[in-house]
């Protein structure tokens, strides 16, 4: 039931006392007219509609969450309550400078070690989310070659395989997108991309590993080819998860990147953000940065890069995303975080291993953090798509895999551990998805109506967008 | 040295050889060596919890917090009911991913509807996203999705705040929007240049209500010119003052926008905010991001899922209505549960008493000997005028724990009253004034 099904007249919640001093309100030219509808509910009536949510909703905690390419791992508790220091919650965005110094010192060393773990030389941690990094490092290409009076490169290169976000990125900056097929090995074919690459290619844009969890042993061959034409190489850091402490972007020949730290970094995606997409670039594009970065030694001080390409933000970023990945940086260290990529390679070679031995892997040789599978022939066979399967997992409180990413293998189901989970979990899931396997040869319809142990079974998204009802109406 | 990986040392040591490696290199070596790192990270070692609590809390207390802040400029302190925090802290909804698998993400899905409900009912209109990343991107992200194939020009009040039209320059210098600044006059949106420039190139307008300085423009004639030349018109407003200032909608606004901040999310050195939009029926489809849509399953129940996705980048790519992917989901939350917290009545009353309180001590300051600037009626912030540097009257102020207005130049403030600040708090605050 929604909560404004709950409301009842005159309920609510004592939250403010009275106003201690004479009542101002605005003119008849600025005064609401239009009723308002918050809802109206005591304390307790409200406590238990959020605790209702929660039931119907999974989370990291509630499962094994192998969400290929949003790296579901676990979200350590003490990062939550640093972020909840009243030191860090409490400060307003424009206090004076020498009364944020603990801030600015967490923007500061945030932003070392990040470069250091990618081999960057600068960083803005403004950027929202991964896409809103990805629009601002275009911009930082953007405003490089203008300010070598190159205004001829308007386009950029995206292989087939690419996230989505990419080619959305590259529109919003204004550039026009080359999409390039990618080889039978699902890597970058050399060939195609000589043949695009010309004065009028801005840069590349790659993840490496690639979106079917494949590290690209051309790596530096492909970026020369970019640089060779006067071209950028852009590094998406959604696969980062995957290399920490064994190969860094900068040595790969990347200019630019960006990370997730709703991610790689451990901080929670609460259902959809708040995330944080720093931006890391070559020492050559760090003048185009967004203006306020963090200076000084003793005293910390902001300062305004004169050529930046302005701010992507209001103040200096999702903050309090930041003081958690810091505290995970610290808490895991040099070896820590090496650590973590080892193991999430690791665990998905462990699991695809055992997997194969029934489901079609994509492509099937040492994968990096995470593998694809294509359920294409099982699906011809049976009839059993890889929607069913993933829904089948539902009703085994398993959160599925990604499905239908990368758009280049069919039937696709990106399967990413992450380097949290137990040998037990990830054995048990395994366990699961045989069973499922079986199933689907043995009684395909149970699968085509899974799940039967949700609050709700699967839903009808023709009609929700055909007849889009978007909010509660109050008049009925 | 930290780890939150549960195998141990042996456990890994059976794993790898049970899918034919002898050690980690092993598995690591299809990497090309050139491209290897050699030795190791140069980042500082792990720690325990213990010594990484003590480190962090060291960096914190660097920080000066203020209990008294009579400080705006786009981040306002509100006060934030228990339920809020108790709220986002439940792990269900704050270790979640986006709410792809509509069955056993409900909680998240039908939260966001009733978000999304109450949006409109904020603002007037018919349709709003799950969120953006802050009143500034949507602002961006409001002008981008008005232009049309013959109108690709907006134009800007130059009375926002200074962080919106740094942020929608620089998405116009991305999509190469045109952009022309209308000046301000007398702490206003200059209205006759607004007339004599806006043509049929014009694809929009932006004003943000109650602006810059507080002060409320006169919206609804401003809304009237721009609908004259075939634009939209985009309204940015402080959600708090809807409690008690007219609508967008109310002003014939098309789209609106603003910082969700002020409603049950803390200062937080600036982030994470959140951005609401929403805009009129007939815009629905040119809205970012993303929306949730009420539907059923197979048996009739009534459920909630992703919808109108053909407009986003997993499916459109370079022709999405916008790139966004992660928003920020959970400060939408935190909103949905500040206003089911307040109700209607509360929201009132905290709208209330700001521009209450903000009123009272503008009065008091003048008494001092400050000179109020606002000339047309204002909501919760203000500026005044004074000899006295600006600098020298906030020091004052900061010595005795008190965020003063924020200075716009040697001689100008821009004071913030909110709910939090009582009579008592202000009165004092005049006394320290009245010796500087």
């Amino acid at each position: 039931m929604l909560i404004f099904e709950k409301s009842r007249p005159g309920r609510g919640c004592s939250t403010l006392p009275a106003c201690d001093v004479e009542v101002v309100r605005p003119k008849e030219r600025d005064k609401r007219e239009l009723k308002l509808h918050m809802p109206e509910l005591s304390e307790v009536e409200l406590s238990r509609h959020y605790t209702e949510l929660a039931k119907k909703s999974h989370g990291v905690n509630d499962g094994f969450y192998p969400l290929g390419s949003c790296t579901m791992k676990y979200n350590p508790r003490i990062n939550e309550e640093i972020a909840a220091l009243p030191g860090f919650k409490e400060i307003h965005p424009l206090q004076p400078e020498h009364t944020v110094q603990g801030c600015l010192e967490v923007l500061k060393r945030s932003e070392e070690a990040l470069c250091e773990i990618t081999g960057m030389d600068a960083m803005t941690l403004q950027p929202a989310a991964g896409a809103h990094g990805e629009f601002t490092g275009l911009l930082l290409m953007k405003a490089y070659h203008h300010s070598r009076g190159d205004q001829k490169r308007t386009k950029i290169i995206v292989p087939d395989s690419a996230h989505g976000t990419n080619p959305a990125s590259a529109a919003m900056a204004g550039y026009s997108v080359v999409s390039i097929p990618s080889g039978p090995d699902g890597c970058v074919d050399l060939k195609k991309l000589r043949e695009a690459v010309g004065d009028d290619i801005a840069g590349l844009m790659l993840t490496n590993p690639n979106t079917v969890g494949l590290f690209d042993k051309n790596i530096l061959e492909i970026t020369d080819i970019v640089h060779e034409c006067g071209g950028l190489c852009y590094y998406d850091g959604a696969n980062l998860n995957a290399v920490m402490g064994t190969v860094r972007p900068g040595d790969m020949g990347f200019d630019v990147i960006h990370l997730n730290l709703h991610k790689t970094f451990s901080t929670p995606h609460g259902g959809g953000g708040p995330g944080s997409g720093p931006v890391g670039c070559k020492a050559c594009l760090a003048e185009f940065l967004p203006s306020v970065r963090v200076d000084g030694e003793e005293v910390l001080r902001l300062t305004k890069a004169e050529h930046g390409i302005g701010e992507v933000k209001s103040f200096y970023g999702n903050f309090l995303v930041v003081v958690r990945a810091l505290t995970y940086i610290m808490t895991l260290g040099r070896e820590g975080i090496t650590e973590a990529s080892q193991n999430a390679v690791l665990n998905a070679n462990y699991m695809m291993h055992k997997l194969k031995e029934q489901y079609q892997m994509a492509y099937d040789e040492v994968c990096m953090h995470e593998f694809v599978m294509s359920l294409s022939d099982l699906k011809k066979s049976t009839g059993v798509s890889a929607m069913d399967i993933a829904k089948g997992l539902l009703d085994h409180e398993i959160h599925p895999p990604t499905m239908y990413f990368p758009l280049i293998v069919e039937e696709a189901l990106m399967v990413e551990p992450t380097e949290t989970e137990s040998k037990e979990t990830i054995d048990e899931a395994v366990g699961v998805f045989r069973e499922l396997y079986e199933l689907a040869v043995k009684d395909a319809e149970r699968l085509h109506n899974a799940p039967v142990s949700t609050p709700v079974g699967r839903l009808d998204e023709v009609k929700a967008a055909r007849h889009p009802v978007l909010r509660y109406s109050f008049d009925v | 040295m930290g780890s939150y990986v549960p195998n141990t040392k042996e456990e890994r040591t059976a794993m790898l050889s049970e899918i034919g490696f002898q050690s980690m290199e092993e598995l690591f070596g299809h990497i090309p060596d050139e491209v290897k790192v050699k030795d190791g990270l140069k980042i500082p070692e792990g720690m325990s919890e213990l010594e990484v609590r003590r480190a962090m809390k060291k960096i914190a207390d660097k920080n000066q917090i203020f209990p008294t802040i009579f400080r705006g400029a786009g981040a306002y302190r509100h006060y934030i009911p228990a339920m809020v925090n108790n709220v986002i802290s439940k792990e269900n909804l704050q270790t979640a991913y986006t709410p792809y698998q509509a069955e056993i993400s409900q909680g998240i899905l039908q939260s966001i509807f009733e978000y999304q409900t109450m949006i409109c009912d904020l603002t007037g209109m018919d349709a709003s996203n799950a969120s953006v990343y802050d009143g500034a991107t949507a602002a961006a992200e409001g002008i981008a999705m008005c232009r049309e194939r013959k109108r690709n020009k907006a134009f800007i009040s130059a009375a926002v705040l200074p962080a919106t039209l740094e942020v929608v320059k620089t998405y116009c210098f991305g999509n190469e929007i045109e952009l022309e600044v209308i000046p301000e006059k007398n702490g206003v949106t200059d209205i006759e240049y607004l007339k004599e420039h806006i043509d049929t190139a014009a694809a929009c307008v932006y004003i943000q209500h109650p602006n810059y300085y507080g002060n409320l423009e006169d919206a609804a004639a401003i809304g009237n010119i721009v609908h004259e030349a075939g634009a939209k018109f985009i309204m940015g407003v402080n959600p708090i003052s809807l409690g008690i200032l007219k609508t967008p909608k109310e002003y014939g606004a098309d789209v609106a926008v603003g910082d969700g901040q002020p409603l049950g999310l803390p200062l937080a050195f600036g982030g994470p905010y959140l951005g609401f939009m929403a805009c009129v029926g007939s815009m629905t489809r040119k809205l970012p991001g993303r929306i949730v849509g009420q539907t059923t399953d197979q048996k009739g129940n009534t459920g909630y899922v992703l919808t109108l996705q053909a407009r986003e980048q997993h499916i459109r790519r370079e022709k999405a209505s916008s790139n966004i992917c992660s928003n920020q989901a959970l400060c939408a939350l935190a909103v949905g549960v500040y206003l089911a917290s307040m109700g209607s009545k509360g929201l009132e009353n905290a709208a209330v008493q700001c521009t209450s309180k903000a009123h009272y001590m503008a009065r008091r300051l003048e008494e001092i000997g400050f000179c109020v600037e606002n000339q047309t009626e204002f909501f919760h912030e203000f500026v005044t005028v004074s000899e006295k540097p600006a600098k020298e009257i906030l020091s004052a102020l900061e010595k005795q724990g008190i965020l003063g207005g924020y200075p716009l130049d040697d001689h100008r403030i821009l004071w913030c009253c909110t709910e939090m600040n009582t009579k008592e708090e202000i009165d004092g605050t005049i006394s320290i004034l009245k010796e500087v």
